[in-house]
C-alpha cells in the first residue's frame, strides 16, 4: 500500500514508514531500528536524556512550541509518589491530521518515544489519550501496546532493566476542548472535560493530582530519533530557533492535499505551489490559515514566508500544529469564519462566561451577516466582542474563536461589506459572473 | 486573618498581645493602598480586608474557587493578562489595580455577556433587590444593550425539596453544584451540556428531596436561578427587616438572620459564623419557623377566652397578665397589680414546701437563670425541663462542626448550666408525674404542659405560669404572666458545646408581653433579692454573677460570634486562677 503521495523534497524522519503496514507490527518496527533508542536512553540515564532533548531544541508540536526538554525538567527530581506522562492524541483542531497518521502507521514510534519520556521524567504510567473518533488508529495503538507488553517493552521490568512503566490507551468522548492539557486530565479522570485554572501547573499537580507531563504525539515521535542520532544531527534540520522536521498537513484548495514532512523554515510558497501542486483548478490563492483553525488567517499577499515558529509569528499568525488550510478566490470568508465560529460555539465547555456566551453570540451575528441581514454596526460589535473574548478566560478557546474573526475583519472586510450591502455573497456572485 | 494597613499601628491588638511574626507577611498595594497580608492570601481576600470590593459570582468563601465567572479579573502591573483575584495569590511588591481602565473594560464586557440570555424579569424575581447581577450591572454594565438576537429559553425545573430552578436566570457560576459536592456530600447536581447550552440539572428523577442541606444553594445563588418554594413570591427583598438571631430548632445554635415583613417571619437565612455553622444551616431549622411566628393576634382580644376550659388556641397568645380571684375566676390585671399580688403570695409561701420549676429549652439563658434563682430564693426544690430529642445526629459532611443535633431545642445546655435537669421522654413529654406538686409553688416558664392531666397543679400552694402561649398549663394556674418568645426579645442561648450566643429581637411582641427575665427580675427584687435588671445585658450579668458557668462572660465578651461557657478570653497570666 503506497502512501497517497510523497514528494522528493520531503525529509522523511517521522513519516518514513507511512503506508507501510509492516512498520505497525513490533517485529517490523524492530527491523526498522525500533526500540534501540529506548535501550540507549536507559543506558544514558535520565538526566542525560533530558539534556540531549534540551540540546536538540525540540519544541512541542501540539501548537504552543514550548521546548520539550525544558518541560521535562520541570518534573520533580525527588519522587514522592506516582507521576504520569500523558500523550495528547486528541487531535481535534480543524485542519489537523498529522497525529492521526503517526499513530495509525507508526504506533511503536510513539510508544518508544513515550517510554523514553516516561523514563526521563520518572513517570510510572503513560496514558495515551486518543480522540474518540479515531477508531481505527486507536485499534492500531491498542494492538501495539499489547505487543509491547508481551515483549517486555512495557509494564514491569522493561528490557530487563528493573524499570516499570505502564502504558494505557484512553479514548476521549468527543470534545475538542479535551485537547487542552488540563481538560484532558479532567477527562482522563472521569470528570467533565473542562480546563483547570493554572497554577498549579501539571508538573506540580496534574492528572490525579500528581506531577504530570503532557506531550503531543509528534513531539514524542521525534524523541527516539534524537536519542539514536544525537541532538547535533537533529539540529542539522530546520532553523536556529526552530530545529528539526515537522509534519505539514495541508488541506483545502490545493491539488495534492496531505501530510508532508519538511525541516522547519520550509518556504510556504514552495509547499503550496511545488509540493502540493498549486491551487486547484488554476484558481488564485485567497488566504491561508497556517496552523489550524485557531490561528489568525493570512491573506495571499502575506504568504511568502518560511514555515517556522518565528517567521509565522512575524507575519502575524502562528505555526500552531502546521495544519495549513488553503483557500482559493472562490472562498467566502464570511462563510468560512461563520463555520469556524460555530465550531467553537459548539465546543466551548461553558465554564467561563466570555467564552460560553461570547462564542454563541458571535456565531449568531455571523449567521445574520451571512444571511444578508447584518449592518456595519455589527462589524464594530464583532471587533468589540472579540476583544472582550481575548485574554479573559481560563483557556484560549475563546481567543481562538476571536482570532479568525478579528483577522478576517481586518483583511477581508470587503466580503463582509458585500454581504451587508448587497444581501448576498459577493464571492458567489463573482464566481457566477 | 490579621490584615493591617501599612502605616497604621497595630491598634486592633489587645494590650500585651504579641505582634504577629513578620516573616510570613507579604506586602502589596491594591489601588495604591498598601496592604500586608499573610503569605498565601488570595487577592480577593486581601482586597476585602482592605475594604476594596471586587465583584464576583463563582467565588464563595466557603467553597472551592473555579475562577470561571471572570468577574474578579484584576490588573497586576507587569502581568500581560488580567488575573482572577479569587485564585491568584498576592505576590510580594505587587501593584494590583481593580479599577484600572483594563479591569473595568473587562467587567463591562463580561456583564454584557451575562445579560445575553438573561430574561431580565426582575419585577417577578424573588432575588431582585439582593441580586448580584442587578447590582453589578447597575454599577458597571453598559447603558444600552446590543443584543438583537433571540434569547435562549429554558424551562423551570423542580429540583425537589424546597428548591426550584429557573434556568433562564442562571449564570452558570456552579456554586450550587460545588456546594452539593463539597459541603452536602451529595453529588445531586451537575452541569449538563456544554457551551451556552449548559444547564444545571439533577440526575433524572433523583432530586434534592430529603437532603438536609440543599436549601443553602438558594442562599448562595447570586441570582434568582434557585428559588425557595417556601419563600416564593412572599416578599420583596427590600421590604424585609433583617435581624440577627439564633436558630432555636436544635442545640447546634446556627447563627441566622430572621427576615420579616409586617411583623411576620418570611424566611430564615444562615448568618456566617466559622465556629458554629460556617455559611450554612439545615432545612429543619430553615423551614420550621411558624411555631415562633405568632405575633398576628388581632389587637383588642384577650387571646385566651377560648382556652380557659377549652383546647389550645393555635394562633392565640397570652395577651395580658391574669390573676385568679377569690371566686376562682381568672381576671385580667395590670402588670403592677399582678406583680404586687404575686410577690405578696410568694412572700407568704417562701421557704414552706419548696418549689417545682419547669422551664422550656426555648427560653434564653437570662430567663432560665432568673427562674432558677427565684426557685432557690423561695426555698429550692425540683428544677426540670423536657426536650424533644431526635434518634440520631445528622452531620454536615463538608463542615463537620455543623450538625442537626439530637436535642431539638436551643437551650438545653443553658438550662443544665444553671441547674435544671432533664425529665421526660424523647417526645418532650412526661416526666412530671413522679414529681409531687402538693403544697408546692409551681413555676412554669414557656412549657405549655400539653400532656399533663387536668388536675396538674390543682393541689399546689401556688401555680404561676409565665408563657407566650396559653395551653393546658393555664387551667389551674393562679397567675398567667404573658412573656415574649425568643424571637421577640434580646438574649442568649447556650449551644450543645457550651457556646453562649446572642440573639436580637426580630418581631414586635404583643403589647403587654414582657421578657421573662424582666418579670422574674422584678419579682426577685420584690423578694429583696437584688435590683431588677433594666435590660438584657444586665440580666445576663446577673446570671453570670449567680451561676459559675456564666462567670466572666458578658455581652461584650460574647460579641457576634459567641463565647464558650467558663472560657472567658484570657486577659493575661493569673486571670484563670479564680476557677
Amino acid at each position: 500500500m503506497a502512501y497517497p503521495f510523497r514528494h522528493e523534497k520531503e525529509t522523511r524522519i517521522l513519516s518514513e514508514y507511512f503506508g507501510d503496514p509492516e512498520a505497525r507490527t513490533l517485529d517490523g518496527w524492530k527491523k526498522r531500528g525500533g526500540y534501540q533508542a529506548l535501550r540507549k536512553a536507559i543506558e544514558m540515564g535520565r538526566d542525560a536524556v533530558i539534556e540531549e532533548v534540551k540540546a536538540s531544541g525540540l519544541r512541542g508540536r501540539g501548537g504552543a512550541g514550548f521546548p520539550t526538554g525544558v518541560k521535562w525538567s520541570f518534573m520533580p527530581k525527588e519522587k514522592t509518589g506516582p507521576s504520569y506522562l500523558l500523550v495528547n492524541s486528541d487531535e481535534s483542531e480543524p485542519g489537523a491530521f498529522k497525529d492521526r497518521e503517526l499513530i495509525r502507521w507508526t504506533p511503536h514510534q510513539l510508544i518508544e518515544g513515550a517510554l523514553i519520556g516516561a523514563y526521563a521524567i520518572q513517570a510510572d504510567h503513560v496514558y495515551i489519550y486518543v480522540r474518540g473518533e479515531f477508531f481505527e488508529p486507536a485499534q492500531v495503538v491498542a494492538r501495539a501496546i499489547e505487543e509491547a507488553y508481551q515483549n517486555g517493552l512495557a509494564g514491569k521490568n522493561i528490557l530487563g532493566t528493573g524499570i516499570d512503566i505502564d502504558v494505557t490507551l484512553h479514548l476521549g468522548a468527543g470534545a475538542y476542548i479535551c485537547g487542552e492539557e488540563t481538560a484532558l486530565m479532567n477527562s482522563l479522570e472521569g470528570r467533565r472535560g473542562q480546563p483547570r485554572v493554572k497554577p498549579p501547573f501539571p508538573a506540580v499537580s496534574g492528572a490525579f493530582g500528581r506531577p504530570t507531563t503532557i506531550n503531543n504525539v509528534e513531539t514524542l515521535c521525534a524523541v527516539p530519533h534524537i536519542i539514536n542520532k544525537g541532538a547535533a544531527w537533529y539540529r542539522g534540520f530546520g532553523t536556529e530557533k526552530s530545529p528539526g522536521t515537522k509534519l505539514f498537513n495541508v488541506s483545502g484548495h490545493v491539488v495534492r492535499r496531505g501530510n508532508y514532512e519538511f525541516p522547519l523554515g520550509f518556504p510556504m510558497h514552495e509547499l503550496l505551489y511545488d509540493v502540493c501542486g498549486g491551487i486547484r483548478d488554476g484558481r488564485k490563492l485567497k488566504a491561508v490559515i497556517p496552523g489550524g483553525s485557531s490561528v489568525p488567517i493570512l491573506a495571499a499577499e502575506e504568504c511568502d514566508i518560511n514555515l517556522d515558529y518565528e517567521s509565522v509569528i512575524a507575519a502575524g499568525s502562528m505555526l500552531g500544529t502546521a495544519s495549513v488550510i488553503v483557500m482559493d478566490d472562490r472562498t467566502c470568508m464570511v462563510k468560512q469564519v461563520r463555520r469556524m465560529v460555530e465550531f467553537y460555539a459548539h465546543e466551548s465547555c461553558g465554564q467561563c462566561t466570555p467564552c460560553r456566551e461570547g462564542t454563541a453570540w458571535v456565531a449568531k451575528i455571523m449567521r445574520r451577516i451571512e444571511a444578508g441581514l447584518g449592518t456595519e454596526a455589527d462589524l464594530e460589535k464583532l471587533v468589540d466582542l472579540s476583544t472582550n473574548m481575548t485574554g479573559t478566560t481560563i483557556c484560549v478557546l475563546s481567543d481562538s474563536c476571536a482570532a479568525p474573526v478579528m483577522s478576517s475583519l481586518k483583511k477581508f472586510k470587503d466580503d463582509y461589506l458585500g454581504h451587508i450591502h448587497h444581501g448576498a455573497c459577493p464571492v458567489a456572485a463573482a464566481a457566477v459572473a | 486573618m490579621a490584615i493591617t494597613g501599612q502605616g497604621t499601628s497595630a491598634g486592633s491588638d489587645a494590650a500585651g498581645a504579641a505582634a504577629p511574626p513578620p516573616q510570613d507577611l507579604v506586602n502589596c498595594t491594591i489601588n495604591g493602598v498598601a496592604v500586608s497580608v499573610p503569605k498565601g492570601t488570595r487577592i480577593i481576600e486581601a482586597a476585602e480586608a482592605a475594604g476594596i470590593g471586587i465583584p464576583y459570582y463563582c467565588y464563595h468563601p466557603g467553597l472551592s474557587a473555579p475562577a470561571m465567572c471572570r468577574m474578579c479579573l484584576v490588573e497586576i502591573e507587569g502581568a500581560p493578562k488580567l488575573q482572577p483575584a479569587c485564585v491568584t495569590v498576592v505576590g510580594e511588591g505587587q501593584s494590583i489595580l481593580t479599577e484600572s481602565a483594563k479591569a473595568r473594560a473587562a467587567r463591562e464586557g463580561n456583564l454584557e455577556f451575562y445579560l445575553l440570555n438573561h430574561p431580565l424579569d426582575c419585577p417577578i424575581c424573588d432575588k431582585a433587590g439582593e441580586c448580584k447581577l442587578q447590582d453589578y450591572t447597575h454599577a458597571e454594565g453598559r447603558k444600552h444593550g446590543r443584543v438583537v438576537e433571540p434569547k435562549r429559553v429554558l424551562n423551570q425545573d423542580d429540583f425537589g425539596g424546597d428548591v426550584l430552578y429557573e434556568g433562564d436566570r442562571c449564570i452558570m457560576c456552579t456554586r450550587c453544584v460545588r456546594f452539593m459536592r463539597e459541603i452536602a456530600g451529595n453529588d445531586a447536581l451537575c452541569v449538563v451540556q456544554r457551551g451556552n447550552r449548559s444547564v444545571i440539572d439533577t440526575f433524572f428523577d433523583e432530586g434534592l428531596d430529603g437532603d438536609l442541606w440543599a436549601g443553602n444553594i438558594i442562599d448562595i445563588c447570586p441570582v434568582g436561578a434557585l428559588l425557595s418554594k417556601d419563600f416564593l413570591h412572599k416578599a420583596r427583598a427590600w421590604d424585609l427587616d433583617r435581624s440577627p438571631s439564633i436558630c432555636p430548632n436544635c442545640s447546634q445554635g446556627c447563627n441566622v438572620y430572621v427576615d420579616s415583613r409586617d411583623n411576620l417571619i418570611m424566611r430564615l437565612r444562615p448568618r456566617p459564623n466559622p465556629e458554629v455553622n460556617s455559611y450554612w444551616m439545615c432545612e429543619e431549622g430553615r423551614l420550621e419557623y411558624e411555631w415562633y411566628n405568632r405575633a398576628n393576634v388581632p389587637t383588642g382580644t384577650i387571646g385566651m377566652a377560648d382556652t380557659i376550659g377549652g383546647g389550645p388556641n393555635p394562633t392565640g397568645r397570652c395577651e395580658r397578665p391574669m390573676v385568679r380571684d377569690a371566686q376562682g375566676r381568672l381576671q385580667a390585671a395590670t402588670w403592677h397589680d399582678a406583680v404586687v399580688a404575686l410577690v405578696q403570695r410568694l412572700g407568704g409561701l417562701r421557704g414552706e414546701n419548696g418549689v417545682l420549676a419547669v422551664a422550656s429549652p426555648a427560653h434564653a439563658n437570662e430567663d432560665v437563670a432568673l427562674l432558677h434563682r427565684l426557685a432557690q430564693v423561695l426555698g429550692g426544690g425540683d428544677a426540670v425541663f423536657r426536650v424533644r430529642t431526635a434518634p440520631s445526629e445528622v452531620v454536615c459532611p463538608g463542615f463537620p462542626k455543623l450538625a442537626r443535633r439530637r436535642e431539638l431545642a436551643a437551650n438545653g445546655r443553658g438550662l443544665r448550666a444553671v441547674g435544671f435537669r432533664r425529665v421526660g421522654d424523647d417526645a418532650g413529654a412526661g416526666g412530671l408525674d413522679e414529681l409531687t406538686t402538693a403544697g408546692k409553688i409551681i413555676l412554669v416558664l414557656g412549657d405549655a404542659l400539653a400532656d399533663v392531666p387536668e388536675t396538674f397543679g390543682a393541689d399546689a400552694a401556688l401555680f404561676v405560669y409565665l408563657g407566650s402561649e396559653p395551653g393546658p398549663a393555664v387551667r389551674n394556674a393562679d397567675f398567667i404572666l404573658p412573656v415574649t418568645n425568643f424571637v421577640e426579645q434580646e438574649g442568649t442561648f447556650t449551644n450543645f458545646e457550651g457556646r453562649v450566643q446572642r440573639f436580637w429581637p426580630a418581631l414586635e411582641p404583643p403589647p403587654l408581653a414582657r421578657p421573662a427575665w424582666q418579670v422574674l427580675g422584678v419579682v426577685l427584687a420584690g423578694l429583696d433579692d437584688g435590683p431588677a435588671p433594666a435590660d438584657a445585658a444586665s440580666a445576663f450579668l446577673r446570671a453570670a454573677e449567680l451561676y459559675e458557668a456564666f462567670g466572666g462572660l458578658s455581652y461584650e465578651v460574647i460579641g457576634g460570634r459567641g463565647a464558650l461557657l467558663n472560657e472567658p478570653v484570657q486577659l493575661g497570666a493569673g486571670a484563670a486562677e479564680g476557677a
